[in-house]
């Protein structure tokens, strides 16, 4: 068995786990819950995942590659994502992409040696009216003009040199959680609250607020 | 079209008959029109099978006939008109349909292969002169038939490391992979193996494995197999050959006695690769691994060229001599002994991997002409012949399609793989009801439902279900597979579990699992004790025809010694000559001890064997067989199947077939038996022996043999099968483990330890236990423990695994290292094992 | 000119103007997230309602408002609800938040402003048709999204609207949050199913997988777009009659439209369905305002980076489904993407090309390659490397993905018929044909701006050397 959750982030796994009918639903969550543990996706939690929801690690890795969001590398604390699709694109996302690059000292795809941001151009955000507009961490700015980037570094870079950085209420003016944690609120389903997974193989016929097959319909 | 399949036949889809083109249409046939010819397809039927049935080739990449079609390649898309004008569609995924109109030489649908190909091309590597597919690939192929003829991709092509090994006998080049997901989904789908996957997305995608998780399948061959580019190649033909200089003859598979068909190609003389063939009745098209790459034993070293003899003198070297010499040395020392101590002082053990002729010749050989009956195929790790012999036998097919299967003593993925991937989807895909019995989980237990006993206690486990459920199982069709059962305990609890289900359920018929090539074979021509040709009772030896007594058959009251007896006789000094047909006793049978006992015991030994094993090595004659391709003949498969053997090179040295052999022993002991060739063996055993009467040579040879011919026992004879009395499970030692010793696909067994690429892959030896005996025991993984039974004291490796229950213990058997026959007592219903630590 | 109408500060980018509100009636607040405030806004009296009459009740009233899918396809909600074969179950709801179509932005402002309206439209159409399971699929790039709508479930739950026996009822019904991972395609039905099953989110062949018969699981399953089941508690309030007074009889209600790019005021805006123009949204002084600097309009997109591009001279067609296809392109997911004269056409097309070509799940062939190919092409005639031949290959390559005649707008001055949509595809989506929508878009309607960009000569073209698109 591999070793790869703290067992925090395990009983998190298995609860996840618990909300589907079929275990290997709960892949892509696990796999955020991994990122968010590590910052990136690592080899043993790709084979932690795989036992949890019973599938080879190759399927899980499958499953990884396919996503965006996935990295497989260690990235930035700050994962800086500009838009680069054409609403953005009309309003001067290449002229900020490039002022990006400069004032990071980096290209596109790249991580600074300082290990604080990786800079990478994204497709569109669904932010289209607010372009240029690019995502921290996966948390907009909007109507970015070159001299914003910059402020935006500079918090950045002020936010990281006060440590891990506050739990955002909101987070557009709060601080930015580092690369890997996403959403800071999570889905809790008390147990005396749920209805419970919904199987597909114990077929369960109608649900008790359906009428019986013989009441009409109206077509 | 090279489509490395071929020959393949649509697989009967919902409800319809088996397709078959001299075949009437069916009445619920659906009329299509094809390129403006008529044509009644089946109901449910996929267009592009239709299609092929009805003569037109589509041209395809990812669709397969024993796969689900997934309709991603886009280059089946043809003209079809459903009754709202023509659109492009693929045929693949399109049930024919009453009035369906389909042209697939239209100039839109000519221009959507076109376009296909050109776009297929794009990124598509110029490799074809170093390209192990080149000359039998479908995209070079459909390239020239149906593709634009230029392409106009002046960009870079995707650029990846190639070839990447992704296991011991599968290298991946994913430059060249045109991502039609065979591979992934046989491996998904068929194998139950899911090690590679498409990886990341779009033009990127390619097919992997993780990192250090190699496609390590038993099946990984057969990838290679379909892939329809030179994508997966196999490393043991890695530039060996090309295909127009292979010369092919189409045979049967004989590693284990599923019987596959396969095609064995050659170049100068060498066997140079085995390809699966598609027949509906056993194997689909799929080879394992095992079968498909140990004809690479027929070139090791350890490979006997010309005979061997040692001088009298007990340690003297084996040396070279010559067949003259040594076939009268064994014909005086056979005639020596019978006139000094009687003709049931000779003993033969074996002939399992013989062909049908080889073994109704030693069979008549040993019983009218020296005149013993003490001949066993199988080494005491089989199940008794009579059994096996008169029990009411199931086909694969039957076996797929049955209301119940019932499986205990055999794990068929480790030994007849290709009936695991029978059965595996009867149960997944068709949701057969499958309950298995078994001491340890096997292949299949996630898939069914599995019930867990201790060695030993298996009959008490069927019974109780029996009890319970006897009523409802057995108010529909039932087949039970059933095999020899870890040979840590002696077949009696198997037998008797099948004995108590042949009294709960009479209709229940019989799927014997027993491993070795022709082991069916060997037991229906009669090499076993009180056994005559055709299953026949010595009671009814009038029923055999003129031509087999020669002299009087041995018709004693009480038939000779099975392997057991043999072995003990042997190890008594009673044994003068003992003859090993293709045996390896010190390997095979689940008593070291007595084996070693039973060689040194014995006065001469002399072996028939294609490769020096460890018990050839203690013979004092070795006489050279030919292997499988290199003769012809017939085997008989698990079913009772008989199909043919193509023959395809010469064997090497002066080996020669195991029946010539035979006939020359006879010769110089005075009996001519008139055999000049394999042809002339098999119509003597179909005068002669009843049950094979209406199995001529010219059945044999015709087109109807391809998928083999069924030929299984009447059941009216007199021989019968007395069961054994219920085994009473041995109570519980609380201070003992249980072995469980089972083969696994990869061991030191002769032809995969004689295969260059298949010998890396069987693993050492390693005693297994679950995870909490490890930790009550105080030692981890890789930790080394002493296992003492009554036998003897070894000292092995201990690995943790959750397959194995508490209190049992679990040895390959065969496994390099200290073997676990050394630990078995022949003849004990269990092997109880203390366990020391060090 | 003055622009009426205002900018909400929180929801950015969203207008508030004289029109009805249907679906952003409470964007205004910016506590309408929280469940005390929603319940004081009249929330869940549409549930309620619902509750109180019978699921076939509740589907008569959704199928009689014709609520028009809001996801790009735009087939009617109640008509898809009845499509789940009688007596299979259980059956599941999956709500499709994977908004991704470039120049789309509507659903994200619902998911983060009103969570709780899109909630109760889910449990409306749970209990309507019996649906079991609620998924609940979020981009995952949407990290607020995310904690609204984790935050609405737990106070929804936590309250009784969600979970067992809702609201004193026998209906329950769990909703289940999942996070996507980045991967436009799997905003494609059967792709989101496929994802939800813990797969590469690869779209499945269509017959015979349509999600209603076989789908999550392989059980009948009902994927409705945000927006979509946004409307349903308006509908339950109010009723059908009052949902159709609203907009045109084949398109009645409000639909949100995202506008972007060269116009003096972006913005989202929820407008009256059917009969809103597109004048009337990028010139209306209520909406855009016209172009940025009274600039002349060159072209825009009218539904989303899939969807073939009009002129001018489209302008007055209304936001009605017949009507765009006829014209020859589609209303899609209500984006609209306004280009100017500064706008350099190849370039924007290479942009929406890429994008497509980028977000290809690699399943099929002609996506796969084509998508990748006429990128590949299209970059080198954007850097000045590309020949004659290559506008050729461009069409022949757009051949192999889409055969016969592709969709594309009027243009009157070229003397140019509109070929109206939609387009036959040999693909299995219609990701690979959006990569070629904006290429043929670019090549019929602006043919100078590409023979300008290329070399006369015929002879063989040269690549640039190593050159890959950006990533």
């Amino acid at each position: 068995m591999t070793d790869h959750f703290t067992p925090a982030n395990l009983d998190l796994a298995h609860e996840i786990i618990g909300r589907y009918p079929v275990k290997r639903s709960a892949m892509i969550p696990l796999l955020h819950l991994a990122q968010e543990q590590d910052g990136w996706v690592t080899e043993d939690a790709m084979r932690q995942i795989a036992e949890l929801v019973e599938v080879t690690p190759a399927e899980v890795l499958g499953t990884c590659s396919f996503y965006e969001m996935f990295k497989r590398q260690p990235v930035g604390r700050f994962l800086i994502n500009i838009c680069g699709t054409l609403s953005c694109q009309l309003m001067g996302a290449e002229d900020l992409i490039h002022h990006a690059e400069q004032t990071l000292g980096i290209t596109s795809g790249d991580t600074t040696p300082d290990g604080l941001f990786t800079l990478a151009v994204a497709e569109c955000q669904a932010a289209c009216t607010e372009a240029p507009c690019l995502q921290v961490n996966y948390r907009h700015r909007y109507k970015v003009t070159p001299a914003d980037f910059d402020d935006l570094v500079e918090e950045l870079r002020r936010q990281a040199g006060e440590g891990e950085g506050p739990d955002p209420q909101s987070p557009e003016t709060a601080g930015v959680p580092r690369h890997g944690v996403l959403s800071v609120a999570r889905q809790h389903i008390p147990a005396e609250r749920a209805a419970g997974p919904s199987s597909p193989t114990t077929n369960q016929g109608p649900p008790v607020w359906m009428p019986p097959p013989d009441a009409e319909e109206p077509k | 079209m090279s489509d490395a399949t071929r020959v393949y036949r649509s697989p009967p889809r919902e409800g319809s008959p088996v397709s078959d083109p001299t075949e009437a249409p069916p009445d619920d046939g659906v009329k299509i029109t094809i390129d403006g010819r008529e044509f009644t397809a089946h109901k449910g039927e996929l267009l592009i099978a239709a299609a092929e049935r009805a003569g037109t080739y589509i041209p395809h990449f990812c669709y397969h006939s024993r796969m689900s079609p997934v309709g991603m390649c886009r280059m089946c898309l043809v003209e079809v008109d459903s009754g709202r004008g023509p659109g492009l569609q693929p045929s693949c995924m399109v049930p024919v349909s009453d009035g369906m109109v389909v042209d697939t030489e239209s100039e839109t649908t000519k221009r959507a292969q076109e376009g296909i190909l050109e776009l297929l091309l794009i990124n598509h590597p110029l490799d074809c002169p170093v390209c192990d597919k080149g000359g039998e690939c479908p995209l070079q192929d459909q390239a020239v038939a149906f593709g634009p003829g230029e392409s106009r991709f002046v960009e870079e092509k995707r650029h990846y490391e190639k070839p990447i090994p992704i296991s011991d006998l599968v290298n991946l080049d994913r430059e060249r992979c045109i991502l039609c997901d065979r591979c992934t989904r046989f491996a998904r789908e068929v194998a139950g193996d899911p090690l590679i996957s498409f990886t990341e997305r779009g033009n990127r995608t390619q097919v992997l494995t993780f990192p250090d998780d190699p496609f390590s399948s038993y099946f990984s061959g057969n990838t290679v197999q379909i892939c329809p580019v030179g994508a997966l190649t196999a490393a043991p033909y890695r530039f060996r050959a090309r295909p127009w200089d292979l010369d092919q003859v189409e045979s049967t598979c004989t590693t284990c006695s599923v019987g596959c068909r396969i095609a064995v190609q050659s170049s100068g003389d060498q066997i140079v690769r085995r390809l699966g063939v598609d027949i509906d009745p056993v194997n689909h098209g799929w080879l394992c691994d095992r079968g498909r790459f140990d004809y690479e034993s027929a070139y090791s070293p350890e490979r006997i060229t010309d005979p061997l003899m040692r001088g009298r003198a007990g340690d003297s070297e084996l040396i070279e001599a010559t067949w003259p010499a040594a076939m009268a040395a064994t014909a005086e020392t056979l005639r020596e002994a019978i006139d000094a101590h009687g003709a049931s002082s000779v003993a033969v053990l074996g002939g399992a991997r013989l062909t049908n002729e080889d073994a109704y010749t030693w069979s008549k050989l040993a019983r009218t002409v020296i005149g013993t009956d003490n001949i066993d195929s199988q080494l005491a790790d089989g199940l008794a012949a009579e059994m096996v012999l008169t029990l009411p036998r199931a086909t694969i097919d039957e076996a797929c399609s049955a209301d119940t299967v019932i499986m205990f003593g055999v794990d068929p993925k480790e030994e007849l793989p290709v009936l695991h991937l029978r059965l595996r989807h009867a149960v997944v895909e068709d949701k057969v009801p499958m309950i298995e019995f078994s001491p340890v989980e096997t292949s299949l237990s996630r898939h069914c439902r599995s019930v867990r006993h201790l060695p030993g206690a298996l009959t008490e486990s069927v019974s109780e279900l029996l009890a319970s459920e006897g009523e409802r199982i057995g108010s529909g069709s039932v087949v039970v597979v059933v095999g020899r059962g870890s040979l840590a305990g002696s077949g009696e609890d198997i037998e008797a579990a099948v004995a108590a289900i042949r009294q709960a359920i009479p209709h229940a018929t019989f799927l014997p699992a027993l491993r070795r090539g022709n082991v069916m074979g060997a037991l229906q021509m009669g090499l076993s004790p009180g056994i005559l040709p055709g299953g026949l009772a010595f009671s009814e030896a009038d029923r055999l025809g003129e031509d087999w007594a020669g002299s009087q058959p041995v018709v004693s009251d009480e038939p000779g010694l099975d392997a057991a007896g043999i072995l003990a006789a042997a190890a008594a000094g009673r044994v003068a000559v003992l003859i090993l047909l293709g045996a390896d006793p010190l390997a095979d049978v689940p008593d070291r001890d007595l084996a070693e006992r039973a060689l040194a015991g014995a006065g001469t030994v002399v072996a028939v064997d294609t490769h020096l094993t460890v018990s050839a090595r203690r013979a004092h004659v070795v006489l050279p067989a030919s292997g499988p391709g290199e003769k012809a003949g017939t085997t008989t498969n698990l079913e009772g199947r008989i199909s043919r053997l193509g023959p395809k090179v010469t064997p090497p040295g002066t080996a020669r077939p195991d029946w010539m052999i035979a006939v020359e022993l006879a010769d110089r002991l005075g009996v001519d038996m008139g055999f000049a060739d394999s042809r002339r063996i098999w119509d003597e055993i179909s005068t002669v022996v009843p049950m094979f009467s209406d199995c001529p040579v010219e059945r044999i040879e015709s087109p109807e043999a391809q998928d083999g011919i069924l030929c299984r026992p009447a059941g009216d004879g007199d021989l019968r099968w007395d069961p054994p009395a219920a085994v009473a499970a041995p109570p519980v030692d609380a201070y003992a483990l249980r072995l469980v010793s089972s083969r696994k696909l990869y061991d030191q067994a002769t032809m995969t330890a004689n295969s260059p690429s298949l010998a890396g892959l069987a693993e050492e030896s390693r005693v297994r236990l679950n995870p909490r005996e490890l930790d009550r025991l105080g030692v981890t993984d890789g930790g080394r423990l002493a296992f003492v039974s009554p036998r003897t004291r070894i000292i092995a490796t201990v690995s943790g695994d959750e397959k194995v229950p508490r209190g049992v213990m679990a040895m390959t058997f065969n496994a390099a290292g200290p073997a676990a026959s050394e630990l078995i007592e022949l003849g004990t219903v269990v092997t109880e094992v203390r366990v020391e630590t060090l | 000119m003055t622009l009426r109408g205002t900018t909400v500060p929180h929801a950015a980018g969203f207008v508030a103007g004289d029109r009805p509100r249907i679906v952003t009636a409470h964007f205004d607040d910016p506590e309408a997230h929280r469940l005390s405030r929603y319940e004081e806004l009249g929330g869940y009296q549409g549930l309620r309602k619902a509750l109180d009459s019978t699921p076939a009740e509740v589907h008569s009233v959704i199928r009689d408002a014709t609520v028009l899918g809001r996801g790009g396809a735009g087939f009617p909600a109640g008509v898809k609800w009845g499509f789940c074969p009688e007596g299979v179950w259980p059956r599941y709801l999956v709500v499709n938040g994977d908004e991704s179509e470039p120049g789309t932005y509507k659903d994200r402002l619902l998911m983060e402003l009103d969570p709780h309206q899109l909630i109760e439209g889910a449990l409306i159409a749970c209990y309507a048709v019996g649906l079991t399971q609620c998924f609940l699929y979020v981009r995952g790039e949407m990290a607020l999204a995310q904690e609204r709508i984790a935050t609405a479930l737990n106070e929804a739950y936590a309250a009784g609207y969600v979970g067992r026996n809702i609201m004193g009822t026998d209906f329950s019904v769990d909703v289940v949050l999942h996070w996507g991972a980045g991967a436009y395609v799997v905003g494609e039905e059967t792709a989101l199913i496929e994802s939800l099953e813990g797969k590469r989110g690869m779209p499945r062949l269509k017959p015979p997988y349509f999600p209603a018969a076989i789908g999550l699981y392989g059980q009948p399953t009902i994927v409705n777009n945000v927006e979509t089941l946004s409307n349903m508690p308006w509908i339950m309030n109010h009723g059908a009659e009052a949902y159709r007074a609203i907009g045109t009889e084949s398109s009645p209600g409000t639909r949100m439209v995202a506008v972007s790019g060269h116009v003096k005021r972006p913005g989202v805006y929820e407008i009256v369905n059917g009969s809103t123009t597109f004048r009337d949204l990028i010139y209306g002084e209520d909406m855009c305002g016209g172009i940025r600097e009274d600039r002349e309009l060159k072209a825009f997109v009218p539904g989303g980076g899939s969807a073939p591009w009009f002129l001018p001279e489209q302008l007055d067609i209304p936001f009605e489904g017949r009507q765009a296809s006829a014209a020859g392109s589609m209303l899609g997911s209500g984006a609209v993407i306004v280009m100017d004269e500064t706008t350099d056409i190849p370039r924007a097309a290479l942009s929406l090309t890429h994008f497509y070509a980028h977000e290809s799940c690699g399943k099929c062939t002609p996506c796969r390659e084509g998508g990748t190919w006429l990128e590949r092409i299209m970059t080198r005639i954007v850097d000045g490397y590309g020949t004659e031949r290559d506008l050729q290959l461009l069409t022949e390559v757009g051949q192999s993905i889409c055969p016969g005649a592709f969709p594309h707008a009027a243009d009157s001055s070229r003397g140019l018929e509109a070929v109206p949509f939609p387009y036959r595809m040999n693909t299995i989506c219609f990701v690979g044909p959006s990569a070629y929508a904006p290429v043929n878009s670019a090549l019929t309607l602006f043919p100078e701006e590409f023979e300008a960009r290329v070399r006369r000569d015929e002879g063989v073209p040269v690549a640039a050397p190593g050159r890959e698109s950006r990533v």
